[in-house]
């Protein structure tokens, strides 16, 4: 871990403002990816700033009868508030679904979304990797790589890494729309479809954030009823990530919305997909995952996005 | 004290201490966090320095070049010693890889220089600006490419009868192959140690190992020192598993930094570099090969299995269990090493038959269907009470039946659906397996001293308690010994100014240290009857009894000490076979969509001879079957062909089991003794817990859904496309 | 007929080069490098009030509360397993709730209430849960042990709070410590010796003990 300098800040303009004229400035909050990172010097920022102070800890009603999570919210604090329980139960599954009591004591909703990937190429830095090192090439696509994580679809001959977060599928399902603070003070409002951003040739570029632009707050639309289910399947029983998660929300008349999670750089939805749940798992997955591009080591994860899906439906 | 015959009825069979339940004497330390582990002793010696190890990028060649410039000059920085600024150092008997020194590379993650600063921060720092410049050799990390190569050559290790000619012949034959992966100890404590060198002449080790004494003959030899100027001690280690048997790179680092700065340096081998740092247990690739007549008795066993090594390794035999096991008149057994440039695979837990019986008792759980029969009764029929393999030798005592016929009871077996993919809860398939367990027993010279002070016994040797219950079972050995209650017995471990015991390894630890301490009672109690003068008294109550004369231990004023080994004579191997024996039963269900396989329910019955404390003793196996359940459905160190490395090599990519994972589970020990083996009549067990268990969570997934995994883990990838439809 | 879902194998590439190539390999895929002048100063003093005293620290910024504990407070029952929060024996209370002390820093605790295993019990004076994992044998080697402890104090007010877990069947019911909710409950910590059954069983003492 390189040396930095560390400042608190009590409010999010100025910790955007403060990110923005800082060199090699980021914003730490939990911590639980970004010190992970930086021990590897993965991350190597020369000045942290302690954004815990902000007071962007609350989960608030919206207008439209929808729910405000402010950045801070940690994954615990989001998973057992009762609204969230009672309208967005895929929420609460996601979230308890994702690593452990003591993480998620810890990360916060907006750096669950920022988190980067967990590709054993990314993390290892002896070998190349575009994501970190861009234009090093991508040990993951190397002969004889060991890829049976990756992503299979939105993936590029420059990086095939999955985003980890189970929490950003089931926001993914639910419309949600991130609210920044621009470090000249401006708010803007981005569904989290547009969030993230396809590898392509540039993976290290995630997401649509602007230098030092800062989360404040994620919104939920009002809820969407139904049945809401989050299956993430993994090899161990707990504290692992997805090697194909399904966030589910099914209304009483058999349509509704289904995103995947383990298979792509960002949470997985597409309408059409969306449109073909009344005629059931295989209509779903063959639009989903229409033109996936799988290694020979993750083809299976095609295979069993649709069983998982399935098994959902069949249960009710 | 040489034990040259079976022991015969004596203290042991009457035992008050020894064989009961008493909770672990180091279980308050453990608890409380005051247990000193090696990198937390603040308090041996002051003005410790970090250490921070780097590691070849590579996988095999030559290091060019090594910059640490900018190392040496940033903040803190003391000391900086790369490679290439030593002569390669010398290589113990059991190690392969050189440690450290010269500009070969033999492995990814070797280490190739150590930095030395004021804080740890400073040494991670300062080591992650070291560049080295490499020249890269041509690798070779593909297993099945060797087994391709080697499979039909070679002279078997085991050859009886004719093999061949009873294949032709028999009723019903197996032929199938079956792969287990590369599995990493990841015990919970890294390898770690404090070092003193600071001038070169006397050097004390704090560390974390296995084998007190194979540790300094290790420095002694990689250093070029004499071992009498060597101290080692590792009072506490948090888990070993085999990974802690040799001397490895954070002992080597820290007394070159020790040397370099002259002042002691503490180093741990950071996580994410110890998995390709350290060893590991290789794959195997096997073919098992097995005949039978309509009667259901073995005619045949052949058993071909490779495994991988650095050149000059040992690998892992997953063939070792084949010759003994069961019976059959006609055998053939033969492993290849197959020479690749992978990290030092070495021995991990019940090496051999921990990754012989995954394959192995899939192949009995299949040959069992094929000849209609119940699995259990199968490995009934086909029991020996002799070296199938040299029939002259019988064991020291066998009770495998035993074992299958309770747990079976115990289990309900009788109540499980045989057909395959037969029963099912809701969106889960259930099934049920079992598996026999094998595991060889070997006893290793062990001493330790006993001394008598102020009515208290305190026993000091060099064997180790790596979470296996060595305290106290000694402790309750003493005790027995000494006719003392246990709160008047003090166990010291872990450190090389004490008599030289077996250490803990191959499930010789328990059985051989204690009676190494029985040795030394033994030999205590010689002097205290000397002492008072009397003739073989008797030891009870705390008292020193010799007919009408009694004597309170306490009441001897003077100091008395003794020290004494036990000798295990060459009747135990020449004239017997020791081994010990259990079965596991296990219900899994398989998720009908997703084939994600959970265990429900585990049962293991032991047979070990005397258990000295059963609640260390169960704790051992359950340890073992929760390491088995890692084995059969996660636990697999990924490699990459090109690169030549384990790529998952942290504890979020090697998946061990979690609390989620593991159900209740019950364990019943055979009530057994074995005379052969010891004074106590005592085998190992902690190795024997995870033998068998991966095989059977794989046959109750078979029993679960029809469909026959034979390469582990048995992860969902490889059931999705034969599942059902949901 | 179910539609196909249309894919295509992505190929793969050969990075490593021929035998005996020249190249350096330790650096080159990490971040550039950085300017050497950081905003301010690279070290913080701050306190932290530990098992209930206050204590100030004067350290690295990188220093983890981990490192702080380990190292600059000498209070070694917290243990570092991973440091990547992949193990869970680094697990204290900080505010009462547990977190993984590896990956948080130091300096981000002013004034926040950290308990260590130290905290909670003596070899004299147990805690109960200390007290039950050594009545079931809850450890073996004990690496893992002042994690679990800590993680299953934590548990058991989490289960009492209502928080809920991957495992919990409804939502909006009252949730009961049962094996599945423990055991989900506990994955964060892992015991490579494997003392989990016995671990549960601890737990499920200290909890009978409290209700």
């Amino acid at each position: 871990m390189r040396a930095f300098s560390y400042e608190r800040a009590s409010e999010p303009a100025q910790a955007a403002s403060r990110a923005a004229e800082i060199p090699g400035a980021k914003f730490i909050a939990g911590g639980t990816n970004l010190l992970d990172l930086m021990k590897l010097e993965i991350e190597t920022p020369m000045h942290l700033i302690d954004v815990s102070g902000t007071g962007l800890d609350g989960i608030t009603a919206t207008e439209d009868g929808g729910l405000r999570i402010g950045a801070l919210v940690s994954n615990t604090d989001l998973a057992a508030n009762e609204r969230v329980r009672r309208d967005y139960g895929v929420l609460t599954r996601a979230l308890m679904s994702g690593a452990s009591g003591q993480l998620r004591n810890k990360a916060t909703t907006a750096g669950n979304l920022l988190q980067r990937t967990r590709c054993p190429y990314f993390y290892d830095t002896a070998m190349p990797c575009n994501k970190r090192s861009p234009g090093a090439g991508c040990a993951a696509l190397g002969q004889g790589a060991f890829s049976r994580q990756l992503g299979i679809i939105g993936t590029s001959d420059a990086c095939i890494a999955t985003h980890p977060s189970d929490m950003a599928v089931a926001l993914r399902v639910l419309d949600a729309e991130v609210e920044t603070i621009t470090p000249s003070g401006a708010s803007r409002t981005i569904p989290l479809d547009e969030f993230y951003r396809l590898p392509g040739d540039t993976p290290d570029v995630e997401t649509v954030l602007m230098p030092g632009e800062f989360i404040t707050a994620v919104t939920l639309p009002p809820p969407v009823g139904g049945r809401q289910a989050y299956h993430k399947v993994r090899d161990r029983a707990s504290y692992a990530f997805a090697l194909v998660s399904v966030a589910l929300v099914r209304q009483a008349d058999g349509s509704g919305r289904v995103a995947l999670g383990g298979v792509a750089p960002q949470p997985w939805r597409r309408a059409a997909a969306d449109a073909a749940l009344p005629d059931g798992a295989n209509a779903v997955m063959s639009r989903l995952l229409d033109g996936a591009s799988p290694t020979e080591e993750n083809a299976f994860k095609i295979r069993l996005a649709e069983r998982t899906l399935a098994g959902m439906l069949a249960e009710g | 004290m040489d034990f040259n015959q079976p022991a015969d009825q004596n203290l042991f069979d009457r035992a008050t201490v020894v064989g009961k339940p008493h909770a672990r004497i180091d279980g308050l330390l453990k608890v409380t966090g005051t247990a000193p582990y090696a990198y937390e002793r603040h308090d041996v010696i002051a003005g410790q320095l970090y250490g921070y190890p780097v590691g070849s990028a590579i996988a095999k060649g030559r290091i060019v070049a090594i910059d640490t410039e900018a190392a040496r000059g940033a903040p803190g920085v003391r000391s900086v010693v790369t490679t290439l600024d030593i002569e390669p150092l010398g290589i113990w008997d059991y190690n392969v890889a050189r440690l450290f020194g010269g500009d070969v590379v033999e492995h990814y993650q070797q280490a190739i220089a150590v930095v030395v600063a004021e804080t740890f921060e400073q040494a991670r720092a300062a080591a992650a600006l070291i560049e080295t410049t490499y020249e890269r050799d041509d690798i070779d990390v593909d297993l099945e490419a060797g087994w391709q190569r080697l499979q039909g050559t070679g002279e078997p290790s085991t050859q009886v009868g004719d093999v061949d000619a009873a294949f032709e012949s028999a009723a019903v034959t197996l032929d199938e192959m079956y792969h287990t992966p590369s599995q990493s100890h990841a015990m919970m404590e890294p390898h770690a140690s404090i070092v003193d060198w600071a001038d070169g002449g006397q050097m004390t080790v704090w560390t974390s190992n296995q084998m007190i004494e194979w540790n300094r003959q290790s420095l002694a030899t990689t250093f070029g020192i004499e071992p009498d100027r060597i101290r080692v001690e590792s009072p506490y280690i948090g888990g070993g598993f085999g990974g802690k048997l040799w001397l490895r790179a954070d002992a080597v680092l820290a007394a070159i930094g020790s040397r370099a700065v002259g002042a002691p340096v503490k180093l741990a081998l950071p996580r994410p570099f110890m998995i390709n740092n350290t060893t590991h247990r290789s794959a195997t690739i096997q073919r098992i090969r097995l005949a039978a007549g309509a009667d259901g008795k073995l005619t045949a066993i052949d058993h071909e299995a490779a495994s991988h090594t650095l050149p000059g390794g040992r690998g892992e035999n997953a063939t070792a269990q084949t010759p003994y096991f069961y019976a059959a008149p006609n055998r053939r057994v033969i492993h290849h090493l197959v020479e690749m440039h992978l990290p030092e695979a070495s021995d991990m837990r019940a090496p051999g038959e921990a990754s012989g019986l995954m394959a192995l008792e899939i192949a009995m759980d299949e040959m069992a269907e094929k000849l209609e029969m119940d699995p259990v009764e199968f490995r009934v029929l086909n029991d020996t009470q002799v070296n199938p393999s040299d029939p002259s030798i019988p064991f020291s005592e066998r009770h495998f039946v035993e074992c299958l016929r309770e747990g079976a009871e115990r289990f309900g077996w009788a109540d499980r659906n045989p057909t395959p993919g037969g029963r099912r809860e809701g969106m889960w398939l259930i099934g049920h397996g079992m598996a026999g367990a094998y595991r060889g027993h070997l006893n290793l010279k062990s001493g330790a001293r006993a001394t008598l002070s102020n009515g208290r016994v305190v026993i000091e040797t060099d064997m180790t308690d790596i979470g296996t219950g060595s305290y106290t079972i000694l402790a309750q050995t003493a005790a027995e010994t000494m006719g003392l209650p246990l709160g008047r017995v003090e166990v010291r471990l872990g450190n090389s100014a004490w008599p030289v015991s077996s250490g803990s390894g191959g499930q010789f630890g328990a059985a051989s240290s204690t009676a190494g301490v029985y040795a030394a009672c033994v030999a205590l109690r010689q002097q205290i009857a000397e002492r008072l003068g009397v003739e073989d008294p008797e030891f009870r109550d705390g008292n020193v009894i010799a007919g009408d004369d009694v004597t309170p231990l306490a009441a001897i004023s003077e100091e008395l000490s003794a020290e004494d080994s036990i000798n295990f004579g060459g009747f135990q191997t020449e004239e017997y076979l020791m081994a010990t024996f259990g079965a596991h039963f296990v219900e899994v269900g398989v998720h009908v969509a997703t084939g994600e396989t959970r265990v429900r329910r585990m049962l293991a019955v032991c047979d070990s001879g005397r258990i000295l404390n059963p609640i260390t003793a169960r704790s051992q196996v359950i340890g073992g079957m929760v390491m088995g359940t890692g084995a059969a459905l996660s636990e697999e160190l990924a490699v990459d062909l090109e690169h030549g490395f384990f790529v998952n090599h942290d504890l979020a990519g090697y998946e061990v089991a979690v609390h989620a994972d593991i159900p209740r589970q019950e364990v019943v020990f055979l009530d057994t003794v074995d005379g052969v083996a010891t004074p106590l009549k005592a085998k190992g067990v902690g190795e024997l817990g995870l033998c068998g268990v991966a095989a059977a969570i794989a046959n109750a997934a078979y029993n679960a859904t029809g469909i026959r995994v034979r390469d582990y883990p048995i992860t969902l990838d490889r059931m999705i496309d034969r599942l059902p439809p949901v | 007929m179910s539609p196909p879902i249309r894919f295509e194998m992505r190929r793969r590439t050969f990075l490593v080069g021929t035998a005996s190539a020249v190249v350096a390999a330790n650096i080159p895929w990490r971040a550039s490098a950085q300017p050497t002048s950081l905003a301010g100063p690279d070290r913080s003093t701050f306190t932290l009030v530990v098992n209930g005293e206050t204590r100030e620290l004067a350290v690295d910024n990188r220093t983890t509360l981990l490192d702080a504990l380990r190292e600059h407070l000498e209070l070694t029952g917290t243990k570092k397993g991973c440091d990547h929060g992949q193990c869970g024996a680094c697990t204290v209370h900080v505010n009462g709730e547990r977190i993984n002390s590896c990956l948080s820093l130091a300096v981000m605790h002013q004034g926040d209430e950290v308990t260590t295993i130290e905290g909670l019990g003596t070899p004299q004076q147990l805690d109960p849960m200390q007290q039950a994992f050594f009545d079931h044998d809850g450890f073996q080697c004990g690496y893992c042990t002042p994690g679990q402890i800590c993680s299953a104090k934590a548990v058991l007010q989490e289960i009492r709070d209502n928080v809920p877990s991957h495992v919990t069947k409804d939502l909006t019911a009252r949730i009961e410590a049962t094996d599945e909710e423990i055991r989900e409950r506990m994955s964060g910590n892992i015991c490579r010796c494997g003392a989990y059954a016995n671990i549960l069983e601890a737990i499920h003492q200290a909890a009978g003990e409290q209700a």
